[in-house]
């Protein structure tokens, strides 16, 4: 339908829409998150929560204890060679669609404990994360800048078509592999399907990054 | 038709289970069109946790707890009884007190009992 259309409707008070949009707006404004925190980025989800940052403006205050009734993983916090298999677990656990918010640089990258022999470099190894919050922590407007940036991946996804979000493909993954603990690290130690590490100054057909010979 | 009582009863029924049904099959239908359905081991496990549960559900507990029930009515039922007797003692006439030591030693038969069975022991 075309926006004009749509908004010169809108002015005099009727509602056009799709089965697409109404599904979308339906989904982004009820965003149910995993309550679970990892570490000190968990204090500023709860903060969040609370009062004074009130993201129950965005229908995402219903923190579920369990995963089955959760639409959002923010993983709030270092993760642990130990506990990154509960983690890629609960996120097997939760229904789709489903989405992660990666909180803070530990669940970036593994923050300021990068070098530590026992924390994971990344959550993105082994589940799919929609959205990424830079910080140490990040602050609460900042976990509501990231919720909203999730609301609008949400509106865009459409329902049918070859680019339609991965929960209403038939064979695209809903679970992910659980690392184990292997004789030095995880196994595998990231999921290939999810993550490659990345290709930093290798030259490819004899041209450096700046694409000189 | 025109003056039926509970028409209004039967219309809220019809309701209240539309209400109920109607959520339920409109899921079932949007899963069918558009969600495809997506179990796995993880997704179907019985317990909702990052951890996987360990052994069996269906542990035995010891029965001995039987003991402390019985030591602990013996002494509940005494004292709860023994107060108000001790109350109305100079006004007791003979029969109720003579009533009142055979239930006294009816319980301390119970305690007897417990004693020679070395529940008294502490191990």
């Amino acid at each position: 339908m075309d926006e004009n259309l749509k908004s010169e409707l809108r002015k005099q008070g009727i509602v056009a829409t799709t089965l697409q949009e109404l599904y979308n707006w339906g989904r982004k404004n009820s965003l149910w998150p995993l309550n679970f925190g990892l570490a000190c980025c968990a204090i500023e989800m709860i903060a969040a929560s609370m009062a004074r940052y009130d993201m129950a403006r965005f229908g995402a205050e219903v923190f579920r204890p369990s995963p089955r009734q959760a639409d959002l993983m923010i993983v709030a916090g270092t993760v642990t060679k130990k506990m990154a298999p509960q983690v890629v677990r609960l996120y097997n656990q939760m229904a789709e669609p489903k989405y992660v918010i990666s909180m803070g640089a530990c669940a970036i990258s593994g923050g300021p404990f990068k070098q530590g022999y026992n924390v994971l470099k990344g959550i993105d190894r082994y589940i799919p994360v929609d959205v990424y919050i830079p910080g140490c922590p990040p602050r609460p407007e900042a976990l509501i800048d990231a919720l909203m940036a999730l609301q609008k991946i949400i509106d865009k996804q459409s329902l049918t078509g070859a680019d339609r979000p991965r929960h209403l493909q038939a064979d695209a993954p809903s679970e992910f592999v659980v690392p184990e603990f292997g004789a030095h690290d995880l196994e595998p130690s990231q999921n290939p399907e999810v993550w490659q590490p990345p290709l930093v100054n290798i030259s490819l057909g004899g041209t450096d990054d700046a694409g000189k010979h | 038709m025109t003056n039926v009582p509970y028409l209004p009863v039967v219309v809220l029924l019809l309701a209240a289970v539309a209400f109920a049904v109607g959520p339920l099959a409109l899921a079932w239908v949007w899963a069918w069109k558009f969600s495809p359905r997506k179990p796995g081991p993880s997704k179907n496990a019985i317990y909702e946790c990052g951890l996987e549960s360990k052994g069996d559900a269906w542990v035995q507990f010891h029965p001995g707890y039987y003991l402390y029930a019985i030591i602990f009515l013996v002494f509940d039922v005494e004292a709860v009884f023994l107060l108000p007797f001790a109350v109305a003692f100079t006004g007791l006439p003979l029969g109720a007190g003579i009533a009142m030591l055979v239930f006294l030693l009816l319980l301390v038969e119970g305690l007897v009992w417990a004693w020679q069975k070395k529940v008294l022991v502490w191990s």
